[in-house]
């Protein structure tokens, strides 16, 4: 590794440990396969096709990869829930839709080292069985499709891809399927429904777990980007010395993608929970800008709970209860959930002292607002009117009884809805006026006409 | 929709009638519905936006009734249902984007290329073309590209940290 040279101005951080992102702003290195092939690649998947397919389900299990989509869900356990006396042929999806706002490392990935991300790929198809897979991309990423296109083709002439697949007899197909800039069609039902040429109206779970019931009713396991990227270090390494990188139940590395108002934004590649919140900011990242301060911070891509960086956190229980400040906080799964909020995607998205929380809860709200699919009542009508009323906010034409509103719809969206999106955008609004109550109470007035105009109009026809 | 367009109509050539095979033969035999995205984009690529006649060629390609198409094309953003102008600027109008001064960006090439946005909005009319038909405007959401912003993307090509003092830099390599 130490022989690896990077491109001017793009090497890591020396606190990083840099795996999936090996090959990312690498001097000398293309997306070609004899690039790769040089590297050593390709070397797994020759190693994995020796192995029972079982037995590499079994050491992503041990590994304890926990999924890098948003969700968290352990790899190994979901590959498991394909039910064993299947007989319907058995699909893989990557989900390479990358959507969720504040995350941008599958980008990379895909652009920059194709057939790490394929590698990952053949070896889980080949461990849950499964003969056709799809790379569900996200229609923004043109020149990606391309890329993977021609990487297909390229493992497809050295029958990586294809029928027998390094004479093992194992025939796999890989296509791309591009989707068309919906943010929903990353959840894993509505990105399956987007795949068979309906709206991307997610499932209801139960019974549709895509494991059991997925792609055409049959056996699908949906994946990440980085998640199958990281199967390939798995069979390098084993399970567990893979479980060695990082912390317990919090294994191995992942990629946070910090943006906002830091010195220095980008992606960084670390083990997880072996670094904290104030060493990325202030160290990593090089701390906020010129003259200002930080003021909150939304640790998990969008739909995650805001943080404020001047909170403390009681976690734990007993002798294990312990008190953390914002910038205490380890960058894992489990203590960030402790605090209130997720650890989602990995996107850092960081707010200075410079910003008013009102702006920063109204881009949110539009953002869901746009993207809610409009399946379920609580959220697609939900979404617009958080929106109308942040818009009211900002614009100073809201009371303070806005603010209370604006919590109660909150409240009735989450938990009522099909998928995670009602969470995903009720989230942001409860956690905002929890912890900004004052700030945004100050920003609305008691003299606003507590009518908006749809109201008023409304009155026109109820008053006579 | 006066504005002159840079598209041809639609029609389907032998080249195109072939791009749509092969995409449907990614799919199982009895699953030709999962190619309805596949064959929207090769018309969109063509023809720059999915026209009536084109959703019931789609139809009939694959055996669907002309509404299950149609419902597809106005679910996505990214399907448009109004030609943009040759140039077509998908600003992202996201938090960390929006930070970095997207509206700016946008607010600027819009004077540049006099583009009126006031009839827009984000759900049921998000295109807004220049008088002329060259340029075209839309707020995206999130690219994907938030360490970078503000990003935009000018028809298929991607390009990263452009605020708006950087609009004209940008228009330039677009010249119509």
């Amino acid at each position: 590794m130490s022989d690896i040279q990077y491109l001017p101005g793009k090497e890591p951080h020396p606190c990083e440990y840099r795996m999936i992102f090996k090959n990312i702003d690498r001097a000398g290195w293309d997306p070609s396969i004899d690039c790769y092939l040089n590297d050593g690649g390709y070397e797994q998947l020759k190693k994995a096709i020796k192995m029972e397919p079982q037995a590499i389900t079994n050491e992503v299990k041990a590994s304890g990869l926990r999924g890098r989509g948003g969700a968290g869900f352990p790899t190994g356990v979901k590959w498991g829930f394909i039910p064993p006396n299947n007989t319907k042929p058995v699909y893989l999806i990557c989900n390479c839709d990358e959507s969720e706002p504040g995350t941008f490392k599958d980008r990379y990935i895909v652009h920059q080292d194709p057939h790490q991300l394929l590698e990952g790929m053949i070896i889980s198809c080949f461990a849950v069985g499964a003969h056709t897979a799809y790379i569900y991309m996200r229609e923004e990423f043109p020149e990606a499709a391309t890329i993977m296109e021609k990487a297909i083709e390229e493992a497809r002439a050295k029958n990586l891809v294809g029928n027998d697949v390094l004479g093992s007899g194992f025939d796999l197909e890989i296509y791309i399927h591009r989707g068309a800039g919906a943010y929903i069609c990353g959840e894993e039902t509505g990105l399956i429904e987007s795949l068979e040429g309906k709206r991307p109206y997610p499932r209801i779970k139960p019974p549709y777990f895509p494991a059991a019931l997925g792609l055409y009713m049959a056996p699908t396991i949906v994946n990440n980007v980085e998640s199958l990227c990281h199967v390939k270090h798995i069979i390098e390494m084993g399970g567990g010395g893979y479980a060695q990188l990082g912390v317990a139940r919090n294994t191995g590395t992942r990629i946070l993608c910090v943006s906002g108002d830091v010195q220095k934004p980008g992606y960084y590649e670390v083990e997880v929970g072996k670094i904290t919140m104030g060493e990325l900011l202030n160290d990593v990242c090089g701390g906020p800008k010129e003259g200002r301060t930080f003021k909150a911070c939304i640790p998990g891509g969008s739909s995650a709970k805001i943080l404020r960086c001047d909170e403390s956190f009681t976690i734990g229980q007993g002798d294990a209860e312990q008190s953390l400040s914002f910038f205490d906080i380890p960058m894992d799964f489990d203590t960030i959930a402790a605090c209130g909020s997720m650890a989602g995607s990995g996107g850092v998205i960081v707010i200075d002292d410079s910003r008013k929380i009102s702006w920063i809860l109204n881009n949110l709200n539009s953002f869901y607002a746009h993207e809610s699919c409009g399946q379920c009542t609580p959220c697609r009508e939900g979404s617009m009117w958080m929106k109308k009323i942040s818009d009211r906010i900002v614009g100073g034409h809201a009371t303070p009884d806005d603010i209370q509103t604006l919590e109660d719809v909150a409240y009735q969206i989450d938990g009522r809805t099909v998928c995670a999106f009602g969470e995903a955008s009720s989230w942001p609004v409860e956690a905002i006026i929890s912890k900004f109550r004052d700030e945004l109470t100050a920003e609305t007035s008691e003299d606003n006409d507590d009518l908006s105009e749809e109201a008023k109009i409304q009155l026109q026809f109820i008053s006579q | 929709m006066d504005t002159p367009t840079t598209f041809p109509p639609f029609a389907v050539t032998a080249e195109i009638d072939a791009d749509a095979d092969e995409s449907i033969s990614h799919y199982p035999a009895d699953k030709k519905r999962s190619a309805v995205l596949p064959l929207l984009h090769i018309i969109q690529r063509n023809f720059g936006f999915i026209s009536k006649d084109a959703t019931l060629w789609v139809a009939e390609k694959l055996g669907l009734e002309p509404m299950q198409v149609h419902e597809v094309v106005s679910f996505y953003p990214g399907l448009r249902e109004h030609a943009p102008g040759k140039y077509h600027f998908r600003v992202c109008r996201t938090l960390s984007c929006a930070m970095a001064g997207s509206a700016e960006l946008m607010d600027r090439l819009c004077e540049l290329t006099g583009i009126d946005r006031s009839q827009s909005d984000s759900h049921h009319n998000p295109i807004a073309v220049s008088p002329c038909g060259q340029w075209s405007v839309e707020f995206a959401e999130c690219l994907a590209s938030c360490g970078t912003g503000p990003v935009c993307m000018v028809n298929d090509d991607f390009h990263e940290e452009i605020p708006a003092d950087k609009a004209q830099e940008l228009l330039n390599q677009y010249k119509a």
